[in-house]
């Protein structure tokens, strides 16, 4: 297990490293006139030059990348182009909302998808056809038209919740569960989906596989096979899902975000990008494949906590 | 004992059956009648958004600003955007502007995915290792970030940003590719085109193709689906084209006036979700059509299989137990399976059979002849969709049929069953001694040291060299013959009367077979358990059994003592039978356990 979380680690270093590298040489090639664009049309040809010296950009693509590496590796991302913020900073005051969205859409998602899924493919029957139908249209509606629905009638119309802002935990407990909570619905609908078609579908697998047949002529009881030996069978398909749909996450936030005015992560991306503020775009890069890496670690970690074969491979 | 008797098996018809079985895309579209509607729908659509200049009354742009707002009127049947524009007009020409970059992304996507999918799977070697590091790699990208990345790069044009989404869901297709052609390269009939020297592009092109074809047709639906999802998203929240008319960007401006005119938001909100839907509903129907699921048959649930059992008690009017004491006495039992559609099917059409105690029953018969069926009726352990439609099955004179859940199950607790293969038949994910112990900790109450020291007992006595070892090990750190051994431990373990083994050998190597069946027989000796054996060799019979019953399409055409039936058959199906087994030859390769990480491709 432990040369295992090994190999893991090193592969995700180096998966940091060339999305590290790739993103920067992607945006350096395409800022080429940062300082013009920083000063003005009006500003003179060694003001421009000297911004972009002050900056670094003179140099070599290689040395400023180098440069940027050895200070990122230190936790040090540089300052904002254009507000001269700092990225850690900038970034670090943004991250809660973008967390609270994340972990809120986890729960709910893991939770409710697990539950449905296990009870639609251990009682089939008309749970099990509701299931089948939500799946189906978790997945064929666009995700942002759903958020609008909701918007609409819990906000505008029935007034249930603010249609936008966002009130941080610290302020009042209350005002952040209502801020927060439509969003998380809006996110989580399509994941809930996803997980409880996938979890509906491995409980049936599992269930007719030979091993639980043959527990079953021990005179185990139905419950202990269920709870016991097919749930744990069939969990570990359900995490890869739920893995896989935190990287969509961070792109369903953006949106979420957009929409609910939550001064997020992705409402930054949005407006950094925008500007095209290459050392707070490579922050936010670096973070999203950081949380992309971990969750991925959790996801192996847990598949091979519930599945032992799945450790040595 | 090594003789195997050569029974034709369904095995070798599947690679034909995966030929004859050619995709035929429109009638299985044609065949589901939500898919056909999705299909209709769909190309109405498109059909409407191409000849948009055509049909659309007015130009996109077109604006009377002091008609804003207005709601539908002759001419103009969708009313009045926020800017006086004619909603229709905008909406037809939008949506060459929304589907036209979902065309995009898929073309991007498929040029990339399909060719590098064939090389990956067809050749495999470093281009397959590479290939795949690129695949995992931007497939652990958040595609939104790196659209709102590649947006600061490329500048704010939708149509770039679509051939960045079509690398961006390239793996996808890759991995369908390369799964479905690495997994024909094999098959018999692209190496005998191989033999036979045609060039690879042919056979890539004539068997390789028509194998892929389906799953990329339902890969293109559900991929559009998720382009134009995401175009219309990153539209919507205001990063798009500019003026450039869209579904999205007409949500976009919908939205924030929405209290004035709520309309507006529901008819690009219709395009859109129909569009979306009719794709998705389109792919989910050529798949379920193509796999034949979804007439899958329905499992009963717990309601139904009480009115069954009720409903059988009352037509038979309970059965007298007419004084059979055998160990096992199964009379005229039927089985029958439930079809997607017509009648149920019966597959063991009136079956009699008796074991004594320690007796070594044999049930013998070709694929398909119902003997597996008959034992998994005893068992309680019918698949899915198969019941037991009449007779009756007293073990030691208790009823099973329709006893209710209860009851059947303390008649069963005088059974251990021993299955065919040794390997799917251990939970994966327990170690031996976890799942061995559980029958006596959790159904006869037995401490956790009870039961521990009980089944290293049974370990050493099903002749395993180290029970401890094995006792903490998983499955899959231990042979197929040792896990068969594991196996008959497992049956032993509730202290059964009667073990009912389905082809308990056919999985395993030759020499460790005779182990096996040594371990069988000196059970019975040492314990006098009566056993039935289920099989297809009829070494093993002649070998193990005191009695033999000969089975063939759903009956026992003959029965009697082993050196009777098998050296004066007076049947003729059981004088082919015999006369098929050649001398020294093993028909079925031993079990190898499949590999993990083929499923990921699937």
């Amino acid at each position: 297990m432990l040369a295992f979380l090994a190999r893991r680690l090193g592969a995700s270093v180096v998966l940091l490293f060339v999305t590290s590298f790739v993103t920067f040489m992607l945006l350096s090639l395409a800022n080429q006139d940062v300082g013009r664009q920083l000063l003005g049309i009006n500003a003179s040809p060694e003001a421009v030059a000297a911004k972009n010296a002050s900056l670094g950009l003179d140099r070599p693509l290689l040395v400023q990348y180098a440069d940027w590496l050895v200070r990122a590796a230190q936790g040090d991302f540089g300052r904002s182009w254009f507000s001269s913020e700092y990225v850690t900073v900038a970034i670090g005051n943004r991250l809660p909302v973008t967390l609270s969205l994340v972990i809120g859409v986890t729960v709910l998602t893991a939770v409710v998808g697990y539950l449905l899924g296990v009870w639609a493919g251990v009682r089939r029957g008309g749970i099990d056809r509701f299931v089948q139908v939500f799946s189906v249209a978790g997945y064929a509606l666009p995700g942002f038209l759903v958020t609008i629905v909701i918007v609409i009638v819990f906000a505008v119309q029935l007034r249930w919740f603010p249609a936008i802002g966002y009130i941080p935990i610290t302020q009042s407990v209350g005002g952040w569960l209502s801020t927060i909570t439509l969003p998380v619905i809006a996110l989580s609908i399509s994941a809930i989906a996803g997980i409880a078609q996938q979890v509906r579908s491995s409980v049936i697998e599992v269930a007719r596989a030979d091993y639980i047949r043959t527990l079953a002529t021990r005179g185990l009881p139905r419950r202990l096979i269920l709870f016991r030996h097919v749930l744990r069978n069939a969990s570990a398909p359900a995490l890869t899902v739920l893995g896989m749909q935190f990287v969509g996450l961070l792109g369903g936030a953006v949106i979420v975000e957009q929409i609910f005015g939550l001064p997020g992560i992705g409402a930054m991306t949005i407006q950094y990008t925008t500007r095209g503020d290459v050392p707070v775009i490579m922050g936010l890069v670096m973070l999203s494949a950081v949380g992309v890496v971990i969750i991925n670690l959790l996801v192996d970690l847990g598949i091979g906590w519930l599945l032992p074969k799945a450790r040595i491979s | 004992m090594s003789q195997q008797a050569v029974i034709p098996t369904e095995e070798a018809d599947a690679v034909g059956a995966a030929q004859t079985k050619a995709p035929g895309i429109l009638r299985a579209i044609a065949s589901r009648p939500l898919a056909l509607a999705a299909a209709i729908v769909l190309l109405l659509i498109v059909v409407a958004v191409v000849l948009a200049p055509v049909i659309a009354p007015f130009g996109p742009n077109d604006a009377i600003p002091r008609n804003a707002f207005q709601g539908p009127q002759p001419g103009h049947w969708l009313g009045f955007d926020t800017a006086g524009r004619d909603v229709l007009s905008r909406l037809l020409h939008g949506g060459q502007n929304t589907l036209g970059g979902a065309v995009i992304a898929l073309l991007v996507a498929l040029a990339i995915g399909v060719p590098s999918g064939l090389l990956a799977g067809y050749y495999g070697g470093w281009f397959d290792s590479a290939s795949n590091w690129v695949t995992n790699f931007v497939m652990s990208l958040p595609a939104m970030i790196v659209l709102l990345a590649s947006r600061a790069v490329l500048g704010p044009t939708v149509w770039v940003l679509m051939v960045v989404l079509g690398f961006l869901v390239a793996p996808s297709f890759f991995r369908l590719v390369r799964g479905a052609v690495a997994a024909v390269r094999n098959e018999l009939y692209v190496d005998a085109a191989r033999v036979a020297g045609l060039p690879d592009w042919r056979i890539i092109g004539r068997h390789v193709l028509t194998v892929v074809r389906a799953p990329v047709i339902i890969q293109i639906a559900l991929v559009a689906g998720i382009a134009i999802g995401l175009q219309a998203g990153l539209e919507f929240i205001g990063i798009g084209s500019g003026n450039i008319p869209t579904w999205g960007a007409m949500l976009n401006e919908a939205f924030t006036s929405f209290n004035r005119a709520p309309l507006l938001l529901v008819w690009p909100g219709l395009a859109l979700g129909l569009t979306s839907a009719a794709l998705v509903l389109l792919a989910a129907g050529i798949r379920d059509a193509l796999d034949d699921r979804g007439a899958e048959v329905r499992g009963q649930t717990a309601r139904e299989r009480r009115d069954l059992v009720d409903e059988r008690r009352r037509e038979r009017g309970g059965t007298p137990a007419d004084g059979r004491g055998a160990l096992l006495s199964i009379r005229g039992l039927r089985v029958a399976y439930r079809q997607p559609s017509g009648p149920d099917v019966e597959v063991v059409h009136g079956v009699d059979l008796d074991v004594e105690p320690g007796q070594i029953v044999g049930l013998v018969g070709e694929s398909g002849s119902g003997k597996s069926q008959t034992a998994f009726s005893v068992l309680g352990i019918i698949p899915e969709g198969g019941y037991i439609a009449g007779g009756s099955v007293l073990i030691k004179g208790a009823e099973l049929v329709d006893a209710g859940r209860a009851r059947a199950a303390a008649g069963r607790r005088a059974l251990g069953y021993v299955p065919q293969e040794p390997m799917s038949n251990l939970d994966p994910s327990f170690t031996i001694g976890a799942q061995l112990t559980e029958p006596l900790r959790f159904g006869r109450r037995m401490s956790r040291a009870q039961a521990r020291a009980r089944i290293l007992e049974l370990l050493a006595a099903v002749e395993i060299a180290d029970p401890e070892r094995v006792f903490a090990s998983y499955p899959h750190e231990i042979s197929g013959g040792m896990a068969q051994r594991v196996l008959i431990a497992g049956a032993l373990s509730t202290d059964p009367e009667l073990i009912i083994a389905d082809e308990p050998t056919t999985a395993l190597d030759v020499t460790v077979q005779a182990e096996v069946l040594g371990i069988l027989r000196r059970l019975r000796d040492e314990r006098g358990v009566g056993v039935l054996i289920v099989t297809h060799n009829l070494g093993v019979v002649a070998d193990l059994c005191d009695r033999v019953a000969v089975m063939s399409d759903g009956r026992v055409v003959e029965r009697g003592d082993v050196s009777q039936v098998l050296t004066a058959p007076a049947e003729d199906y059981t004088k082919r039978l015999i006369g098929a087994v050649p001398d020294e030859t093993i028909v079925r390769a031993p079990w190898r356990e499949p590999a993990l990480s083929g499923k990921e491709n699937s």
